[in-house]
């Protein structure tokens, strides 16, 4: 089991990391070395972390290209803020964060998963085409969406706030272009921290587990996977899903650090789902770790810059084309073979030596 | 009753008439091989018996079922396993668990349960790994377990596809010109393999080879095709000294 027993190292360092960084950044923040604007990006790193894995899930495991995970952090995002808003006042703080992490990743997951049905049946390009549309179809419904709520129940409406009909007491929850304000402000550093480790844990389990191999197996070779009996399209639906359903839990997070929720095309839009997927490609596609690294140094990096405003663009380029050049350029990885500078000896050389694992 | 009895089978791509009339009873324990130039239809007859290709005539009975135009995976669960002319394996998995990915319907605990590692998990993961590594070691692949499958040698390879169609408990197992691209040597420890993989799991077999000396080998029947038609049928040593075979086949 020398294999497994890698990969397990491998996961046990990059929790080590993440502890490491959690810690640093903690000990910077109460000794004032850390801006409140740096401090304030801690808990998105984490939630494009998350939708960043949940990509890599389907990139890397699926081997799909989906251009609309934003549009599943969307779904998470207003679905727990909607939440959490209209039972402000009658469920604690606490029980209600944590149904709101439920109601937003299991509506993610229901979204994905009822996406997932016609999407799958389209491979490679136009599937990535067909999950951008939907994205971009989420985001705008989400743009022109007033909800509201009085004495008589829940109201709908997707063409102004007066058509919502309202009684004098009611309250409008998702106010259209407007958003969602007002959402409790619960997402903490060390919630975020927490979560991400749990999920890089169940990704791991999920990788090595039965359904797993399933979903590898599928991915290496559609025909010899069939050929062996396994069912493709529930395979196909079960890693999807789940994948949609951590970008939804990256939108809780997300949606529960903000005061004011909004689906723009920068947060929930076309770009960010690009965004996502760079950090997923030049983090190394089928790689958690790489995923979570390279979200937390480009998504950090422009504020890290801000003193040179002038060059700022063109040094985040230049981190762009070396990452990528890093990771993938073949006289590169030849090199970093040879001078043991792949992920696996970089584990070997400062992972815990842990015993056999099973 | 025969194991697989295939009855004027036939596949049309447009105009052309790929596999026409194709019949074939292949009894329990036999080793089949078929024959015949190349394009003559061999490897359609085998996608249509594993439901990559839907026939347009005929029907298919395996063990007395109907399976025609049934779905790649039922086939498979129904009780045929296949390999392939190019090798198709998970290449980025290891060797273990190519053979475990065959073992998938063998074995079953749900998706829940392996994301949060429940004790069932561990019993049934140990369980597949017993059986697994008690599949690769009659083909003495257990030593290379860890390896990723596409960084085994070619021959390996091959006997790696061969593992894990068995992994899948087959009664009837295809085999694509398992010797194609074999040294001699290689193609005689095949030829042993074969042998034993009968003996070890009591499996029908029918192959396709273009290697006359595995063919008269360890074949007991032949059929040969030619232009997606059958030319000759029977016993091996009839059919190789069938006039009508040299002709199209082995060459006047």
């Amino acid at each position: 089991m020398k294999n497994l027993n890698k990969s397990t190292q491998k996961l046990l360092t990059t929790i080590g990391i993440i502890i490491v960084l959690y810690l640093v950044v903690t000990i910077m923040e109460a000794t004032g070395n850390l801006s409140s604007l740096m401090g304030g990006l801690m808990v998105p790193v984490c939630a494009f972390s998350l939708v960043a894995v949940g990509l890599n899930l389907c990139v890397g495991y699926l081997g799909e290209l989906s251009l609309g995970h934003a549009g599943f952090m969307c779904v998470g995002a207003f679905t727990s803020a909607f939440f959490s808003k209209v039972f402000m006042n009658t469920i604690p703080d606490v029980p209600r964060f944590i149904l709101a992490f439920i109601i937003g990743t299991a509506m993610a997951a229901l979204f994905g998963f009822l996406i997932a049905i016609p999407v799958l049946r389209l491979s490679g390009d136009y599937l990535a085409i067909v999950t951008l549309a939907f994205g971009e179809i989420i985001k705008n419904v989400i743009n022109t969406l007033y909800v509201g709520i009085d004495g008589n129940g829940i109201h709908l409406s997707i063409k102004d706030m007066l058509s919502l009909g309202m009684e004098p007491g009611g309250q409008v929850i998702v106010n259209g272009a407007q958003g969602v304000t007002g959402t409790p402000r619960q997402s903490t550093f060390l919630i975020s921290v927490i979560l991400l480790i749990v999920v890089l844990i169940l990704t791991y389990n999920f990788v090595h587990s039965r359904t797993g191999r399933a979903v590898q197996a599928i991915r290496d070779n559609q025909i010899a996977a069939e050929t062996v009996g396994l069912p493709i399209t529930k395979y196909k639906l079960i890693a999807f899903t789940l994948s949609a359903a951590i970008a939804g839990l990256g939108g809780v997070l997300f949606a529960h650090n903000i005061s004011s929720l909004q689906a723009t095309t920068n947060t929930f839009g076309y770009n960010m789902s690009i965004m996502i997927l760079v950090y997923v490609v030049l983090g190394g596609i089928g790689n958690f770790r790489g995923s979570v690294i390279a979200t937390a140094v480009l998504y950090l990096l422009p504020e890290l810059l801000r003193g040179m405003q002038n060059y700022r663009m063109l040094i985040y380029s230049v981190v762009l084309i070396v990452l990528m050049l890093f990771n993938w350029a073949p006289g590169i990885l030849k090199w970093r073979e040879k001078h043991g500078f792949t992920a696996a000896a970089v584990t070997q050389k400062f992972g815990k030596k842990k015993k056999e694992v099973q | 009753m025969s194991l697989l009895e295939v009855s004027s089978l036939g596949i049309s791509f447009g105009g052309l008439r790929a596999v026409d009339e194709f019949n074939l009873n292949i009894e329990k324990g036999e080793l089949y091989g078929l024959i015949g130039p190349n394009g003559a239809g061999k490897t359609t007859v085998f996608n249509m018996l594993t439901g990559i290709y839907k026939p347009t005539d005929g029907k298919i009975f395996l063990d007395g079922k109907d399976i025609t135009g049934k779905k790649t995976a039922d086939i498979n669960k129904a009780g045929i396993a296949r390999t392939f002319q190019n090798i198709r394996l998970f290449g980025d998995q290891s060797v273990l668990d190519n053979v475990k990915i065959g073992l998938h319907n063998s074995f079953e605990y749900g998706t829940g349960t392996g994301i949060l590692r429940l004790p069932k998990y561990f019993s049934v993961e140990k369980e597949m790994d017993k059986k697994a590594l008690e599949i690769l070691s009659v083909f003495g692949l257990d030593k290379e377990a860890d390896v990723l499958a596409s960084n085994l040698p070619y021959g390996k390879q091959r006997q790696l596809e061969i593992a894990r169609a068995l992994a899948t408990n087959p009664s009837l197992l295809l085999l694509d010109e398992p010797a194609a691209g074999m040294n001699p040597n290689e193609t005689k420890d095949l030829m042993n393999t074969i042998a034993l993989i009968r003996k070890e799991f009591g499996v029908t077999i029918l192959l396709i080879e273009h290697d006359m000396k595995l063919v008269s080998g360890i074949c007991e029947k032949l059929t040969v095709l030619n232009f997606g038609r059958v030319l000759s049928q029977g016993e091996t040593s009839t059919v190789l000294n069938d006039p009508e075979v040299i002709k199209a086949y082995l060459g006047e």
